[in-house]
């Protein structure tokens, strides 16, 4: 045939380089030409801003900052300060979400409808006016620290956040948390052991609750023998404000709550409508074969439900750790109001800190992508 | 297929020769490596807007206004009031710089920015000029490509409290919250003076201003601090102004001053003159009011300020009765700070550091000549 314009897989090589390039030459074209006017208006351009001092304070860091720090450093805590909201929302808005979805579809009519009126209410208000809510409406108009409320021994509730007592580590702490950690490795040999023996023999053996027992019982055992693990220093009253325990700042409080509550009523809908799509007849089969409804549920329905659940659950879970980021309208440190806020700002280098913060967010819901991806592969039906 | 490097060879061709003839002449001017575009393939985006010497001037003109980057709301500096007119120092002086280019002090639009916002936009060219209480420091006039035009108010930094928590002293407020706004000069400055003295702090930094102040004002913060005229001006907008004291420690040099982009010396020379002008204008008593006699004036300095001598106006592009234009719009700098700031408004500042220098203050324009 040869080169000849009538051949398909030429045609399509030509018109597939041709985009290529076209999408090279544009990337090129923006860069040239900011890199140009960079140059022209006389603004200093590279990464090297990021080992210069930062100078300026953040009031919540997870691991050591001062004012001497690096923006390197201060593009770190941001970073932190997201994961950290971003985990603690996913964890409990999965939770909440999965409660809220089976809460939907109980027989329980009271129930069923508070689930719906949530799921209503919450995913048809904007979150950012929520944030608002739960920041300027809830959490600021509370006592100051003088007047705060303690609302256990040593919980402190006022508008400079939720202070709790700080867990201090004793002698007995390596014996104690060792003891956990061989409880939890022994509970999970114990149910894989459990689940093969039923496998192969069918006979049942209560694992979970032995495992649980196994939980318990170590670690106190532990204590019983080495000593107290840890004591609780209680924060102080200072001239200001408290002086030592655990501090949740408000900001952080409303920002959780916001997006732990907005993403819930999402995530309830995702489960409800990965329930549904169980079909009836395979619950009605597993109680004429005698399964309880808790057995069911778990084995029955849980399994196939999974499978339309991860997928949409997946999208959610991104959903929460970029919505992470309006954190800014309600003065939590995260990464886009430390560094695409505040470093951005000190240093003048617009397209160098969004780059690196674009590039943050893209990587973070990638990673997230890929390893519910490889769940959702795990769980995936196996036709045999 | 026979060969596939031929194909590709032509695919390349075919998509950029495609892009030559889609994108405006300038993008392939660039792709072609040709250098520099002319400035009017790019007259529909602001943000990709050329500057040169006078392409600053000559833009506006076409435009037929100003446009004047300023704060979101600062009384006395600039701030609207209930319909919409803008008024204040920083408010005066672009009004004073459309006065000098069109003859009218009206030719002029406010865009309100934040302060983690406004360099961008200046930058980007949203804005013809940043008259927003911005300090002047070496970082900004050297890193971010961009020029103070002078000093329009020596400020500095100070600390607001309420009354009710006894404090009189900045030292005591270690171990304090201070809520400020992020991306300023002030959340540097407050972190110096804590670190220097080895106090402790904890700092809030909100992204508007306005934030900042109801936070403080709702208790989350110990204390508030910004620049001391912002203090007084920010006091007006609480609960009860009379509940909160400013401290007397002044932490910081805070020089406010118009910024402008590199690049356009005429632009920077009308920027900064406008400045001197009405400086100028104060020390040699011409006022909004006695102008039209000051204009049979046989001061020679006089003269020379009011374009009957000299083509100082020209100099810079404009034209020779600039200065006249300039004060029947917005008076003289003393004026403008008595109008705004001064001792018979709300913010009630004395002239201070801000008299001129024949006065005891630090205002000491160049001469016109």
């Amino acid at each position: 045939m040869g080169i000849s314009w009538y051949n398909p897989r030429v045609r399509s090589i030509v018109y597939q380089t041709g985009v290529l390039a076209a999408v090279i030459a544009v990337v090129w074209f923006f860069t040239a030409t900011a890199q140009e006017n960079l140059e022209r208006l006389n603004i200093s351009t590279g990464f090297g801003f990021l080992d210069t001092t930062a100078g300026f304070g953040i009031i919540q860091t997870l691991i050591p900052y001062t004012e001497q720090s690096s923006y390197g450093r201060a593009f770190l805590v941001g970073l932190l300060n997201t994961l950290s909201v971003a985990v603690i929302g996913i964890v409990l808005s999965t939770m909440l979400g999965f409660v809220i979805g089976v809460a939907r579809l109980s027989p329980n009519w009271l129930l069923a409808k508070i689930a719906a009126a949530y799921v209503e209410v919450m995913r048809n208000i904007p979150l950012l006016l929520q944030l608002f809510f739960w920041y300027f409406a809830v959490l600021r108009p509370l006592p100051g620290p003088a007047e705060s409320i303690e609302a256990l021994p040593g919980v402190f509730l006022s508008n400079r956040g939720l202070i709790l007592p700080d867990p201090v580590l004793d002698a007995g702490a390596g014996m104690f948390f060792g003891a956990l950690a061989a409880a939890a490795v022994a509970g999970f040999v114990l149910v894989r052991w459990a689940r093969a023996r039923q496998r192969a023999t069918g006979q049942l053996f209560p694992a979970l609750r032995v495992a649980a027992a196994l939980i318990v019982v170590l670690p106190l055992l532990a204590w019983a023998i080495g000593g107290t693990p840890f004591h609780l220093e209680y924060a102080t009253r200072g001239d200001f404000d408290f002086s030592g325990g655990v501090r949740l700042l408000p900001e952080f409080v409303a920002l959780v709550l916001g997006l732990t509550l907005y993403t819930a009523a999402f995530i309830g809908e995702i489960v409800r409508a990965g329930i549904q799509s169980v079909d009836r007849g395979q619950g009605e089969a597993a109680a004429a074969l005698g399964l309880k409804d808790s057995t069911t549920l778990r084995l029955v329905v849980v399994p196939q439900a999974l499978r339309l659940i991860v997928p949409p659950l997946t999208s959610q879970i991104l959903n929460l750790t970029k919505n992470s980021s309006l954190a800014v309208a309600i003065a939590y440190p995260d990464l886009v109001a430390v560094f695409a806020g505040t470093v951005l700002n000190q240093t003048g280098q617009a397209i160098e800190v969004i780059a690196i913060t674009m590039a943050v967010y893209l990587t973070l819901s990638l990673a997230t992508s890929l390893a519910m991806n490889w769940y959702n592969a795990r769980i995936a039906l196996r036709e045999r | 297929m026979r060969n596939p490097v031929a194909a590709l060879l032509l695919g390349i061709l075919i998509g950029v020769g495609g892009l030559y003839f889609v994108l405006p002449y300038d993008a392939a001017a660039v792709l072609a490596g040709r250098g520099t575009a002319p400035a009017t393939a790019v007259e529909t985006e602001p943000g990709a807007e050329r500057t040169g010497a006078g392409e600053t001037l000559r833009r506006v003109m076409r435009r037929g206004f100003l446009q004047c980057g300023v704060s979101q709301g600062l009384a006395g500096f600039s701030s609207p009031d209930e319909r919409g007119r803008w008024s204040g120092i920083d408010v005066d002086y672009c009004r004073a710089i459309a006065a000098a280019i069109f003859g009218d002090g009206e030719k002029v639009r406010f865009r309100p920015l934040s302060a983690k916002d406004r360099f961008t936009a200046l930058q980007s060219g949203e804005v013809d000029i940043l008259s927003r209480n911005t300090t002047w420091t070496m970082s900004r006039d050297t890193q971010l490509g961009f020029d103070f035009a002078g000093v329009i108010y020596y400020d500095g930094q100070a600390f607001m409290v309420r009354k009710s928590s006894g404090i009189t002293k900045a030292e005591q407020l270690a171990g304090a919250t201070i809520c400020t706004q992020t991306g300023t000069t002030t959340e540097l400055n407050l972190a110096d003076y804590f670190r220097g003295r080895g106090l402790d702090y904890r700092v809030l930094s909100f992204e508007k201003n306005d934030e900042a102040i109801s936070a403080y004002d709702q208790g989350r913060c110990d204390g508030y601090t910004t620049d001391a005229s912002g203090l007084y001006a920010e006091r007006l907008k609480m609960q009860h102004p009379a509940d909160n004291i400013v401290l007397p420690e002044i932490i910081s040099k805070e020089p406010l001053g118009p910024v402008i982009r590199q690049g356009d010396p005429q632009w920077a020379d009308i920027a900064r003159w406008t400045l001197s002008a009405l400086l100028n204008a104060e020390e040699l008593g011409i006022t909004s009011e006695n102008i039209e006699e000051m204009r049979e004036s046989e001061n020679p300095l006089v003269r020379r300020l009011l374009g009957a001598e000299g083509s100082y106006g020209a100099s810079v592009g404009l034209r020779p009765d600039w200065v006249i234009d300039i004060v029947r719009a917005v008076g003289n700098y003393g004026e403008i700070f008595e109008r705004n700031v001064g001792v018979d408004t709300p913010l009630g500042i004395e002239r201070g550091l801000n008299a001129l220098w024949t006065d005891g203050g630090v205002m000491y324009a160049p001469p016109i000549r």
